[in-house]
């Protein structure tokens, strides 16, 4: 959506294009922030440098964490609909294009709670600190590049198992002479 | 003893080994200050260089884990972006999995380093072990180069064709990333689609249908060429409907949800402008909006879809009607979620199917008072859109009260969608000047700057409310001088009809007693008030000069005007010593020149008032853009003028009266013809007799020849943009000074065939790096047989001097008919672009 500048009569007139024809639906960029804007997962789907990464999620943190909590789910953000929701001290925040289906990523982010629920057991917010790394194979299990690629929840959960236990398996008991570095 | 030697001569050999990564989070989140947490980092980045210094291949990926937790504090952790290489380059899987995270996370297609990884991910994606393809799979999807992407497509395109449905899904979405990155290599993707809906997978499917969408959308021939998968793809969604409950894809009842959306999706892109594949979906999706359970937000997210599918394809009006319907009680819904997808969809719809919106009215009014910022907004463009002859009254109490008490983020474009309705449907002008006054008095300093000259050409034309005007005006004053665009109008009406004023002629209401040394005290009062800005000054300086043939204290005001000759600000000390000019030397001219301003022709308000603007003056003599440029008081340098131009129409200009303006404000225009030496002249006059159907060149209508275009351009040849069914499209160009960015491109539409095309609207869009912004057209009625053109300007910022593509919509009515196109316009001349 463009920016307020736009005189009213003109965004009417010119409203079924809104002067750009992009209809390429894709999720940018998904965060976990907690309640006081600490970061707890990025994913980003467009490359961007880190300075931009930072300027964007200082701006959006800020954005989110003002909003009351009557406010409706979505807001738009520069030319981004950002769609988020809060779980218990986490919320979760994904940035779509114009076009989206916003209420179809809402439930994209219930989903991924919900892996992460079945993955850790009631989930909490430390759990996502302690096992971040964790955190983000489920989200790449589930999602690639944006989009879901597989929607049967139990799917998701059994190749996230299958890899950790090749990940046991590959790693091999360490003798205490490895552990002191003599091998 | 012999122990003790040998573990002190190992203790020397190696560093301990590095703390493990859950135990580095725990003392990090220890620190109690900023500066304590940096200093745990410091120290542990030290050390993590010093081991990856080492080569260490055995706790590299513990180090880098590390790396990735700090990175996410926000430190820097370039220095392990090698490391990551190393770890993909592994065997073993924790290295890979690792590397791969931290390459998604640390590296992006702008370092070099991470084209190194191409070739790991290649090994990778022929791996024996399908968790370690799907991770090349995953990297090379989410942040692959183009050169990578060129590198790894013909690996993705063999997957594609695997029968492993877990590595499958995955080569798909990667396709999908691979087409968005280099659509040149679409094609290679087309022979390995041939049986993805036949899938039973769910995951394939979806991640199917998702390539699928992508290709349509990039390619006409893609797009034609998938439309045959129509009825498969309406039995696939059928089939989730109808079938039991799955408790693998189970969502709240509804099986797969997401594959549905999905469906719907590409259903809507199939059936866009083909009647037979609307029609083969007309069926499933009157089922869908009828029987998906609207309890729980993903049932309402299908058929939000659903509505979007039905509102885009060919449908039959039932259909329609069906899906406003569904937004109308969208609108009713207590999840405000829903209530925003229901004004945003209908915000789409309201131009095609207006009727069935109105039906809804009174609902969207009623957001207006919802406390979301953003649900507020959607019902305000609504509630604007749907304002019409009938029902303006009462919308626009609505909407004023909104005006009056909504948040300043609103008003700006809240009191400029009240103008424009007011202009379209005010009932009468009493009406209307008092609609623009409740606006002025209320918003009046959220009005944008260029509804001044507007409002002014408005007052202007309605000739038998000015004594109405003025009057309240004049009292709006008296309360308040701090809102600058009600102040500048007041002025402005306050010198046109200050006799007005002081006679007491006011027909409306109870007129007023009021002298002349109290107007005058009002406007002097402007001049010295800090609340005024210079632009204000300006237009009270003016009005008080002009009462000077209006009202009989004439000495009062020279001594005023000779005052400011005097003034600090640039600005008044011109116009002060001009208008002393005035009085000294061409008082036989005062009359004439002050007299009152005729009618203004009505034009595209919104036209090159940017061209023209100059230093923060809105006079309306710039609204008008047909305008020949400034012309001079003494008589010869008006003829050099009309020489330039060629004469015709220009006489008039001497002869009508001219609101006074220091030249020195003609910014581009005059610079442009600043060998004139027109300063010292008062300004543009309007040219009333000028007729004219073309809105936007400021000499237009004057001379065939725009003065303006031959020097700011080079003329741009003009092109026919659209030749169909008996309606003609061409684009003639101007480049918009002072931005050389902007290209000014007016439509001029006609009609050949022997009927009027009623209710004729172009809407145009243009890629992302450009912007477009389309203004007012001439009218919105062709007429038949080539006896005239509707035009419309359209400007398009063009930053990038990328090459001007332009997609454009056209509906009208022809014979009672509903004809709607959709065109794409490729062929612009490289100078209206480079």
């Amino acid at each position: 959506m463009q920016s307020g500048r736009v005189c009213l009569r003109e965004a009417l007139e010119a409203h079924f294009f809104r002067g750009e024809f992009s209809v390429f639906i894709k999720m940018q960029f998904m965060l976990l922030f907690s309640r006081q804007g600490k970061l707890r997962l990025q994913k980003w789907y467009v490359p961007l440098s880190d300075k931009e990464k930072k300027k964007i999620t200082r701006e959006l943190v800020q954005t989110v964490l003002a909003r009351k909590p009557k406010m409706c789910s979505f807001l738009e953000w520069r030319d981004l609909k950002i769609v988020y929701k809060r779980y218990a001290s986490l919320y979760f925040c994904c940035a779509i294009e114009d076009q989206d289906n916003e209420l179809i990523t809402l439930e994209i982010i219930h989903r991924y709670v919900e892996l992460l629920d079945k993955y850790f057991g009631s989930v909490c917010e430390l759990d996502i600190i302690f096992n971040f790394e964790k955190a983000y194979f489920i989200l790449d299990e589930f999602l690639l590049g944006g989009e879901a690629q597989e929607t049967s929840k139990k799917n998701v959960l059994k190749a996230i198992e299958q890899a950790d236990l090749l990940q046991e398996e590959a790693e091999t008991p360490r003798s205490v002479l490895e552990e002191i570095g003599l091998t | 003893m012999f122990a003790n030697l040998f573990s002190f001569l190992c203790v020397f050999q190696r560093m301990p080994a590095p703390i493990r990564l859950r135990e580095l989070i725990r003392t990090i989140r220890t620190a109690r200050t900023q500066a304590e947490e940096r200093e745990m980092i410091q120290k542990e980045c030290a050390a993590i260089r010093s081991s990856f210094r080492e080569e260490d291949n055995t706790y590299r990926c513990r180090n880098v884990a590390k790396l990735l937790y700090m990175h996410m504090l926000g430190y820097p952790a370039h220095f392990g972006q090698l490391e990551c290489l190393k770890l993909i380059a592994s065997q073993k899987f924790t290295d890979k999995r690792i590397g791969y995270l931290g390459a998604m996370l640390l590296l992006d297609e702008r370092q070099d380093v991470h084209l190194l990884m191409t070739n790991c991910i290649k090994n990778d994606l022929n791996h024996s072990t399908q968790y370690v393809q799907g991770l090349a799979l995953c990297t090379l999807g989410c942040m692959g180069s183009s050169e990578m992407c060129r590198d790894l497509a013909g690996e993705v395109e063999k997957l594609l064709k695997t029968s492993n449905s877990y590595l499958r899904k995955k080569a798909a979405l990667c396709a999908v990333h691979v087409i968005r990155k280099v659509p040149e290599l679409m094609e290679m993707f087309l022979p390995a689609t041939k049986n993805l809906l036949s899938e039973k997978n769910h995951g394939v499917l979806h991640t199917s249908v998702v390539l699928l969408t992508e290709m349509c959308e990039r390619s006409p021939d893609m797009l034609a060429h998938f439309r045959k998968l129509v009825p498969q793809l309406v039995r696939i969604l059928k089939n989730l409907i109808m079938s039991g409950y799955s408790p693998e894809h189970d969502v709240s009842g509804i099986s797969d949800p997401f594959l549905q959306v999905r469906i719907l999706r590409l259903l809507r892109i199939l059936g866009k402008s083909d009647d037979d594949s609307s029609e083969a979906m007309n069926d499933i999706l009157a089922q869908v909006a009828t029987n998906t359970e609207t309890s729980k937000n993903v049932g309402n997210a299908i058929l939000y879809e659903t509505v979007l599918t039905i509102m885009d394809i060919k449908s039959e009006s039932g259909l329609r009607v069906l899906a406003i319907n569904i937004l109308g009680r969208f609108l009713l819904n207590n999840d405000k979620n829903i209530r925003y997808v229901a004004l945003t969809s209908l915000l789409k719809t309201v131009q095609t199917d207006h009727n069935a919106v109105q039906r809804h009215r009174s609902t969207i009014v009623d957001c207006l008072k919802d406390l979301d910022v953003s649900i507020k907004r959607r019902a305000m463009e609504l509630s604007f859109a749907l304002v019409n002859g009938n029902n303006i009254r009462g919308m626009m109490k609505e909407l004023l009260y909104f005006l009056d008490s909504c948040d300043p983020e609103f008003k700006a474009d809240c009191a400029s969608g009240v103008f424009l309705a007011a202009e379209k449907y005010a009932p009468s002008k009493r009406w209307h000047i008092d609609t623009i006054m409740r606006v002025l008095t209320t918003a009046g300093s959220y009005v944008r700057d260029d509804s001044v000259p507007n409002l002014i050409q408005l007052i202007t034309n309605s000739v038998e409310m000015h004594a109405y005007t003025v009057q309240r005006l004049y009292k709006a004053l008296l309360d308040d001088i701090s809102q600058q665009p009600l102040v500048q109008v007041a002025s402005w009406c306050i010198g046109e009809y200050g006799d007005l004023l002081v006679s007491g002629q006011c027909e409306e209401e109870e007129p007023i007693q009021v002298t002349e040394d109290e107007v005058l005290d009002v406007l002097e009062g402007l001049l010295v008030s800090n609340l005024s800005t210079p632009v204000t000054r300006g237009y009270s300086l003016t009005a008080i000069m002009k009462l000077s043939t209006r009202f009989s204290s004439v000495n009062r005001i020279k001594k005023v005007v000779s005052i400011y000759g005097s003034s600090i600000d640039v600005e008044l000390q011109q116009r002060a010593v001009e208008y002393n000019a005035l009085f000294k030397k061409y008082d036989h001219m005062r009359p004439a020149l002050l007299e009152r301003m005729p009618i203004m022709e009505k034009t595209s308000s919104n036209g090159p008032t940017e061209i023209v603007q100059t230093n923060g003056e809105t006079e309306p003599s710039i609204v008008e853009p047909k305008h020949p440029p400034p012309v001079t008081q003494p008589a010869n340098q008006a003829n050099d003028l009309l020489d330039l131009l060629g004469g015709n129409d220009v006489v008039p200009v001497i002869q009508t009266t001219m609101p006074s303006k220091p030249a020195s404000a003609g910014g581009e225009l005059l610079d442009l013809l600043g060998d004139l030496s027109l300063s010292g002249g008062p300004p543009p006059a309007p040219a009333p007799s000028v007729p004219t159907s073309q809105p936007s060149f400021l000499l237009d209508g004057l001379s065939s020849q725009p003065l303006f275009n031959d020097i700011a351009a080079a003329a741009i040849p003009p092109m026919i943009a659209y030749n169909k069914n008996g309606l003609k499209i061409d684009f003639t160009f101007e480049r918009a000074n002072p931005n050389p960015n902007i290209a000014v491109i007016t439509i001029h539409a006609s009609n050949s065939t022997d009927a009027d095309m009623t209710e004729f609207v172009f809407q145009a869009a243009v890629p992302k790096t450009f912007q477009l912004q389309l203004l007012s057209p001439s009218s919105n009625v062709v007429p038949a047989l080539n006896q005239g053109t509707v035009t419309q300007v359209i400007r398009v910022l063009n930053p990038q001097k990328q090459q001007l593509r332009m997609r454009i919509k056209l509906t009208y009515t022809l014979k009672g008919s509903p004809v709607q196109d959709l065109s794409e316009v490729n062929n612009f001349p490289p100078q209206s672009w480079q």
